[in-house]
């Protein structure tokens, strides 16, 4: 990895609760004779800290609940974070208020899971790209928000006299086309993708796939891909990292970590993927599933299912520390030399 | 004879403005304890195949034409009553996502009491020691427990294992599963996929895996079906599909998948997307998005050919074959 002094983007220590106990009212609880207040939370992250390098695609992986796409939507500021910064070239932009964070808004796009939700059914796609132009080009003419529709729409592969279609006249590949343009269309320099080919056929997720590629190529894009596909991570990212329920359990190069994963959680999440190559499913069996993010594992989040745990990792939350492939590793039978 | 044969089964949807054909001339087979596995894109037909064997599939959906043996015996033309001896006992199904399969206002037990009761003639208690063994055996942590559980209660992995436990409840000869593991997480996925080999080796059950994943099917099946746009494309053993796919839709699946590219260069692609069942064009209904595409491909639907122990049914690759048996062995 090239030495970069400042990253584009930067989240420290970020933290996210969701409030499950609804109002106060509903807290209560009367138990043993005594009204009791009873709060419960989901916790979603639990001090990320990551860094996204200009002109790199980071991956961050990770099981149903993990937190991942928390994290995509805190960065883009349509969550707040409950602990933690979010900057921006230098600048912390998660306190900033609705007018001051508009040229953020521009620069940082995002794209979504299901392109059949993330389209308004009763605009026209002309409409739905032009609207963000105008929105933050509110100078520019009308020619001028066409013609940059027009060029975004054909950078896309979508032939701009469809632009009096709706979203339901278009297949999926091509919908997802169409929000990927929306996120051009304001020429932004950092694009979140949300899960954005696991909606889509395998056919198509290449074509998908290709088009993302060549936007980042093009336009000098820098990427947060949120994905549990890890193929498709091997293939596009340049760093990734492993989450597990609201922590990166492991950060590194692409390479490095597919060559070498450090982590238990990482080494079984890459030998639980059915390949090509091998005949027999050969994974590494994980005892139990999941625990809840409401009623969080003390120490390691992954203690309960990982085979190597023993007592510290049952008290003490591991740290994200440099290994020697590289990467970085929560992790303390790694750091221990156990593993 | 074969456990399950299906020959030339079409299977149509009557809508306004015509009839969509939805399978057009099916034929496959499937012997004991034989892993089948059933690849396609969404909108090819895998589902209706598999629901059209049981004759699951409802209204406007009918069976045209074609026929299923099952040992011998012809399921599309018996009644609803004797395909109810069939169905859940002698074949039995897996869906796809677990919290619609399983009825969320009854306990597991009495769901898996009920499934008993209905084809055999036994006391409550001794169907609940049944369904408490195949709760054991699908390895669910306190089984006793989980009797008396609600599927809402249990986790997605745990549901599935449930669903998994209902299928073998009855002792089964054939398992269809639809896309039984979509709905989870990989390392589930690895885990639940794992149990139900292990079970149906065990007890010598022919499963047929419908999927859209090509690495579970090349990991899990001995042969498979690729279908496309309600026709069956390839059919042969997986290993030889795999390693050398003859159908250009079949090797643009394969080569479009990330794992086969080189990282960070674009992937392989095919062009354009699979037609809608009401614009299904004629001829091979892959031409249009095919690079070997000829006039003849655009007028019939080709023939199935024989490539090694494969059946094909694609003109370039029968052309390929001819050209290799008029020329045999040219020694440089």
């Amino acid at each position: 990895m090239t030495v970069q002094s400042a990253p584009l983007v930067d989240i420290r220590q970020l933290e996210k609760r969701f409030d499950l106990s609804g109002s106060f009212l509903e807290q209560l609880q009367f138990r043993n004779g005594r009204f009791t207040r009873h709060q419960e939370y989901v916790h979603a992250i639990n001090g990320v800290d990551l860094q996204v390098h200009r002109g790199e695609a980071l991956c961050v992986v990770g099981e149903s609940g993990c937190g991942k796409s928390t994290v995509a939507r805190t960065i883009m500021g349509l969550l707040t974070p409950s602990g933690g910064e979010v900057h921006y070239d230098g600048e912390r932009i998660d306190q900033l208020n609705g007018r001051e964070v508009l040229p953020y808004r521009r620069k940082m796009q995002m794209i979504f899971q299901n392109p059949y939700a993330s389209l308004n059914p009763r605009m026209t796609i002309q409409q739905t790209l032009e609207e963000p132009v105008c929105f933050h080009h509110p100078a520019w003419s009308k020619a001028e928000v066409r013609d940059q529709v027009q060029d975004v729409m054909q950078s896309v592969g979508i032939d701009p006299d469809w632009g009096v279609r709706y979203a339901h006249e278009f297949s999926g590949g091509q919908r997802q086309r169409i929000s990927i343009a929306r996120a051009l269309a304001v020429d932004p320099e950092f694009i979140v993708a949300d899960e954005p080919i696991s909606a889509l056929d395998v056919s198509i997720q290449a074509q998908v796939l290709n088009l993302l590629m060549d936007a980042q190529e093009s336009r000098g894009l820098t990427y947060l891909f949120i994905t549990h596909d890890l193929a498709v991570v091997e293939h596009f990212g340049t760093r990734v990292a492993v989450m597990y329920l609201g922590t990166v359990c492991e950060l590194a190069d692409t390479k490095t970590l597919f060559a070498s994963p450090r982590h238990p959680y990482t080494q079984a999440l890459l030998s639980a993927i059915p390949r090509l190559e091998d005949d027999r499913p050969n994974h590494i069996r994980l005892h139990g599933e999941v625990s809840t993010p409401v009623n969080l594992p003390s120490g390691c989040v992954f203690h309960e299912r990982c085979p190597y745990a023993n007592e510290r990792c049952k008290q003490e939350v591991p740290r994200l520390i440099g290994s020697d492939t590289g990467g970085q590793v929560a992790c303390h039978a790694v750091q221990e030399g156990r593993l | 004879m074969a456990l399950l044969e299906v020959n030339n089964l079409d299977v149509r949807f009557a809508v306004r403005g015509g009839d969509l054909q939805a399978l057009q001339s099916i034929s496959f087979s499937l012997d004991k304890g034989e892993r089948l596995g059933l690849v396609g894109e969404s909108g090819a037909g895998k589902s209706v195949a598999a629901f059209s064997i049981l004759k699951l599939i409802a209204q406007p959906g009918y069976i045209a034409g074609g026929e299923v043996l099952f040992e011998g015996r012809n399921l599309s033309a018996m009644s609803e009553r004797e395909l109810r001896q069939i169905r859940g006992n002698r074949i039995a199904m897996i869906f796809q996502d677990p919290m619609m399969t399983l009825n969320p206002v009854l306990t597991v037990g009495t769901q898996m009491v009920e499934a008993l009761k209905a084809h055999r003639r036994i006391s409550t208690r001794a169907a609940r020691d049944i369904a408490l063994k195949k709760l054991q055996k699908v390895s669910i942590p306190s089984p006793d427990k989980r009797l008396d559980q609600y599927p809402h209660e249990l986790s997605g992995g745990m549901r599935q294992r449930v669903i998994i436990a209902i299928a073998l409840l009855l002792d089964p000869d054939i398992i269809i599963a639809d896309e039984p593991t979509t709905a989870l997480d990989v390392t589930i996925q690895a885990e639940i996929m794992a149990l139900l080999l292990a079970l149906c080796e065990q007890d010598n059950v022919a499963l047929m895996l419908i999927t859209h994943d090509l690495g579970l099917v090349s990991q899990v099946t001995q042969r498979m079906l690729v279908m496309y746009s309600g026709r069956i494309i390839e059919q042969g053993p997986t290993k030889e599909i795999i390693n050398d796919a003859q159908h250009p839709y079949t090797q643009g699946l394969i080569n479009a998948l990330p794992q086969m590219g080189e990282p960070g260069r674009r992937l392989y692609q095919i062009p354009g997307s699979m037609p809608s069942l009401s614009r299904i064009p004629p001829g091979c209904p892959f031409h249009p998005r095919c690079p070997f595409v000829t006039d003849e491909c655009r007028q019939t639907m080709p023939e199935y050919v024989q490539s090694g122990n494969v059946d094909v049914a694609c003109y370039e690759v029968s052309k390929l074959i001819e050209q290799e048996n008029r020329a045999p062995e040219v020694t440089p």
